[in-house]
């Protein structure tokens, strides 16, 4: 036996001996776990699901009682790969955030995760992404964001970078939408952005969109290592690491975790509806996450330097979730039974009266 | 196959003027507040117990463009639009020259008597009415003046023809909603009106109206989108979503209008159904199809431009076997010029809509009950079958009033098809595939998103799925999943609502039609019975067709497909799937924006037996 063999034989009996982790509902990580991913090694997108996967099992949530939709393209592959106990949809090209509302109304007790693409958001599903923002549905609403179509091999979506020049398209002259400029134009009560290999802050921030009460819109850089990895382009890896400007340091602690902070000079926490909290530790003094004038500016100052400035740009707890605004019954719509979906004899025979 | 046999068909539909049997077109600028003096009319009929209807003609416009409103009444109960004027109305400048051409000879014209009249024909009979002159001394609100303008006509037409101002009045309050200030003042102009022309307009002995019994008794007047949506709010209907579109819009208006009524939680105090005015009709359907995976019944209406914006989600409820309802109000198109007028144009569109291979289940109502039943039907259909169900309507069913029994109250469980609970999977150990024909009726089980089981999920996609809902690209799994979708929409075949047959013994000749062309096919065949020759009738109440369509074609010469569009559509369907019997269906087909007439469906068929001849 080599010695590198007698190290993995020892490393796998210890791993065996020890217990293996469960979180607050008696599951490992790997009952989080979902299909084999048949995306290209190294794609920005199997990490963000690997961060789905974490942070759905740290925040021990009750697969069953999720739902993850998707629209068309490389993302929207993705809802196969994680959480493997919930039901997944796998939907039309731009119209995730339709079906999410359809479900979202029919179903108010579901926890539902939207993950989609920049083409799927930015191209042909502008419309109904800038809707469902407007209407604080309560949908985490993940963009996967790499700047060019990976299933149709390399176009150009609207989010690429002007001046970008690609193999088969050439050079790209018009200017990119900013995903979060349009969620806040759009009024997101909830606006982060983050880098695919930066696993502690995008798993703080998918936390705390678990526990925000209405639309969570996540842009984040997913390097395409296929179609769009030049360190040119701004959704690279190499731009990424050489260019992220952190915002704050995050640090999630959900409701039912013993709060542990360490003493930070200064920091915000902010708190989320059902209890958790974020708290953020500054690195810009300036930046404040409940104003929404500082996060245009950041957001503008971003483009203009063309530096990725991630972490939580917006939030408002504040605003009316649009299952809240519809008045329906705390039960699922599609829990009622029978007798409560249909009028009393006397109401019918009243509107007939009228009718006479 | 229960076989109705007719009665022979009394009355004389072509006959000439009589009592409760003519006809009254009221031209109007619209936008000028003739939709409510001409309701009042129509109520006020109604209630006297005169069978009649009123078909709205009104242009894609807010203000200004030329309205046509035309009352038929009569006595024998044919109420298909009838072509001929007897009495005309003429209130705006712009047709005034048209509309009078159009009276029938002996017929009646009143005329705002401000209009340009160039000449006057010698077989009618003229009254021009001092409308504005009225109006003044009726020193009301000078904002108001124009809307209660068009009361003058009423007031002119109850002295002409004897309808009770009781019931003018009546229908005035029925208008406001009880408001009794709005419907005094409008009261105030009709007996200003009455008392000019009892001095100014002599009565006519055929053209009256009396009171009678036998036909309205206990009835209702409602329109056809009205009875969708009351239909829906009783069948379980929990998501509404729609983007503004004529002639549909009322539908989701009336969900909105009667769903506090009839669907507040008396527990909480709550909606138990939401109404979602969506971004477009995209948006609209895919929250339709997002709720119905989810279990929820969930519907969106609109007209042909939004089905066509709805074809791709069509196909994944197809597909993906999602239970969705679409009801398409149909009117012309594309784009706009004429989306105010009605048409059957849509029944391809509805049937085959999407790409790849689809077939939808497709309903007929013909009239305000069977919109109500299809309402709930609809969701029963779609949930049983988990597919897509069109409920196809029209501008002439959907918007104009109709005479209709009042609507049955059913409290008979809601068919939801197969969902496999928590409890279902605890007792198979988990074990079962999402699209697997376990029953042989083409119809898997499913489960629903937030069943506490963790062998509930599956993942859902349009294409590309084996029996356990796992991603495959083998041909052979998808091969069977469509072979499994045909056995699917041979259930459907069965399932959907049956034919209505009227078999009439010694009858050589058949006719089948659909959804509102009912009225005219009825008189039409009364016409031709008159004339010696005897029609047999199957109304077509659902696609796909069933054994009963093909046996009603064996057993005729010649079978007359009669619908309200230009290419024949359905025509083109029955000798697709009856293509043995092909030669024997033969297309009356017509698209002018109008319902179809008496008189044109009974002059076609007149014309195709000579020239078989």
């Amino acid at each position: 036996m080599t010695t590198a063999a007698r190290t993995r034989a020892a490393r796998a009996t210890r791993r065996a001996a020890r217990p293996a982790r469960t979180n607050r509902i008696g599951l490992e990580k790997t009952s989080y776990r979902g299909r084999p991913s048949t995306l290209c090694k190294g794609c920005g997108h199997d990490s963000v699901s690997q961060r789905i996967v974490n942070a759905a099992w740290e925040m021990g949530l009750d697969q069953t009682q999720v739902v993850k939709l998707s629209g068309i393209g490389c993302s929207s592959k993705t809802p196969a790969y994680y959480l493997g106990w919930s039901h997944g949809f796998n939907s039309l090209h731009g119209r995730m955030p339709s079906v999410a509302t359809g479900a979202i109304v029919a179903n108010r007790s579901l926890e539902v995760i939207g993950v989609s693409g920049d083409g799927d958001s930015a191209s042909i599903g502008i419309g109904q992404f800038k809707h469902a923002v407007r209407r604080n549905l309560p949908l985490i609403y993940i963009v996967e964001n790499n700047g060019v179509y990976g299933l149709t091999k390399g176009q150009f979506s609207a989010t690429a970078d002007e001046g970008q020049v690609l193999k088969y398209q050439g050079l790209n002259d018009l200017p990119p939408l900013d995903i979060c400029m349009e969620a806040l134009t759009a009024n997101a009560t909830f606006v982060a952005r983050s880098f695919a290999g930066d696993p502690k802050q995008l798993e703080a921030l998918l936390k705390a969109a678990i526990n925000h009460r209405g639309i969570a819109v996540l842009d984040i850089i997913s390097p395409c290592v296929t179609f769009n990895n030049h360190d040119t382009s701004t959704k690279s890896y190499g731009f990424g690491r050489a260019n992220e400007i952190r915002l704050h340091d995050l640090n999630f602690v959900p409701e039912f975790e013993e709060i542990e902070i360490e003493e930070y000079e200064d920091e915000l926490e902010v708190e989320l509806h059902d209890g958790g909290t974020i708290v953020l530790k500054k690195l810009d003094p300036d930046h404040d996450p409940k104003d929404r004038t500082a996060a245009y500016n950041v957001i503008q100052r971003s483009l203009d330097e063309q530096k990725l400035i991630t972490g939580l740009l917006y939030i408002s707890e504040e605003e009316p979730t649009f299952t809240e605004l519809l008045d329906i019954t705390e039960t699922p719509l599609a829990h009622l039974p029978d007798r409560k979906l249909r009028p009393s004899r006397e109401a019918l025979e009243g509107v007939m009266a009228s009718l006479a | 196959m229960s076989v109705a046999v007719r009665e022979a068909p009394i009355g004389r539909p072509d006959a000439p003027a009589a009592v409760n049997d003519f006809a009254i077109n009221v031209a109007t600028a619209n936008g000028s507040g003739s939709q409510t003096s001409n309701g009042v009319l129509l109520r006020a009929l109604f209630k006297m117990g005169i069978p009649i209807n009123g078909k709205n003609l009104f242009p894609s416009n807010i203000q200004g463009l030329p309205t046509w409103y035309i009352i038929r009444l009569s006595k024998d109960g044919f109420l298909a639009r009838r072509e001929m004027t007897d009495i005309q109305v003429c209130m705006n400048g712009r047709t005034v020259a048209e509309d009078m051409e159009r009276v029938a000879s002996g017929g009646i014209v009143l005329y705002d008597d401000s209009l340009p009249i160039a000449n006057h024909r010698k077989d009618v009979t003229y009254y021009p009415m001092p409308v504005k002159e009225l109006v003044k001394e009726a020193s009301l609100p000078h904002a108001l003046r124009d809307y209660v303008a068009n009361m003058v006509y009423v007031g002119v037409l109850a002295e002409l023809l004897g309808i009770e101002t009781s019931e003018i009045e009546a229908a005035l309050l029925h208008h406001f909603e009880g408001k009794e200030k709005a419907a005094g003042l409008n009261m105030e102009m009709v007996d200003r009106a009455i008392e000019w022309a009892a001095g100014h307009v002599e009565r006519h002995a055929g053209y009256r109206v009396e009171r009678m019994t036998g036909f309205n008794e206990g009835k209702i007047l409602v329109d056809g989108n009205t009875a969708g949506a009351l239909g829906a709010l009783a069948g379980g209907l929990s998501l509404a979503s729609w983007y503004p579109i004529t002639p549909s819009s009322s539908m989701a208006e009336s969900v909105e209008k009667y769903a506090p009524a009839l669907r507040t939680d008396e527990d909480t105090g709550k909606s138990t159904v939401a109404v979602i005015q969506a971004e477009d009709e995209l948006a609209a359907m895919g929250m339709v199809v997002g709720a119905g995976w989810t279990g929820a019944r969930a519907m969106t209406c609109t007209s042909g431009p939004g089905i066509s914006l709805m074809a791709e989600f069509a196909g994944l409820a197809y597909f993906a076997e999602i239970p969705a309802v679409i009801w398409d109000i149909q009117r012309m198109g594309p784009s706009t010029g004429l989306p105010t007028r009605t048409s059957q144009g849509d029944i391809h569109a509805a049937y085959y809509l999407s790409h790849g291979d689809t077939r939808h289940v497709v309903l007929f109502p013909a009239n305000p009950v069977e919109c109500f039943e299809f309402g709930r039907v609809a969701f029963d259909l779609a949930e049983e079958l988990q597919t897509l169900v069109i409920v196809l309507s029209d501008l002439d069913l959907g918007m104009n009033q109709h005479i209709s029994e009042p609507f049955e109250y059913s409290d008979a469980p809601f068919k939801r098809g197969k969902v496999l609970s928590a409890e279902d999977l605890e007792e198979r150990q988990g074990s079962w595939g999402r699209y697997m024909d376990v029953d042989g009726d083409g119809v898997a089980y499913r489960t629903l998103p937030g069943t506490k089981h963790n062998m509930a999920a599956y993942f859902t996609r349009g294409t590309g799925h084996n029996e356990y809902g796992y991603y495959s690209e083998r041909p052979d799994d998808w091969e069977q999943n469509l072979e499994r979708l045909k056995r699917k929409f041979e259930t459907a075949r069965q399932l959907a609502p049956k034919p209505i047959v009227d078999d009439v013994e010694g009858s050589e000749v058949g006719i089948i039609s659909l959804g509102s062309n009912h009225e005219g096919v009825e008189e039409g065949r009364a016409r031709l019975a008159n004339a010696g020759l005897s029609t047999s009738y199957l109304r077509l109440r659902a696609l796909p067709i069933d054994e009963s369509v093909r046996s009603f074609i064996d057993r005729y010469r010649t079978i007359f497909v009669i619908e309200a569009n230009s290419d024949g559509q359905l025509h083109s369907i029955l000798t697709t799937e009856e293509p043995a019997q092909a030669l024997k269906l033969i297309s009356i087909a017509k698209c002018d924006g109008l319902p179809l007439s008496a008189r044109f469906i009974s002059e076609q068929i007149q014309q195709a037996l000579e020239e078989e001849l």
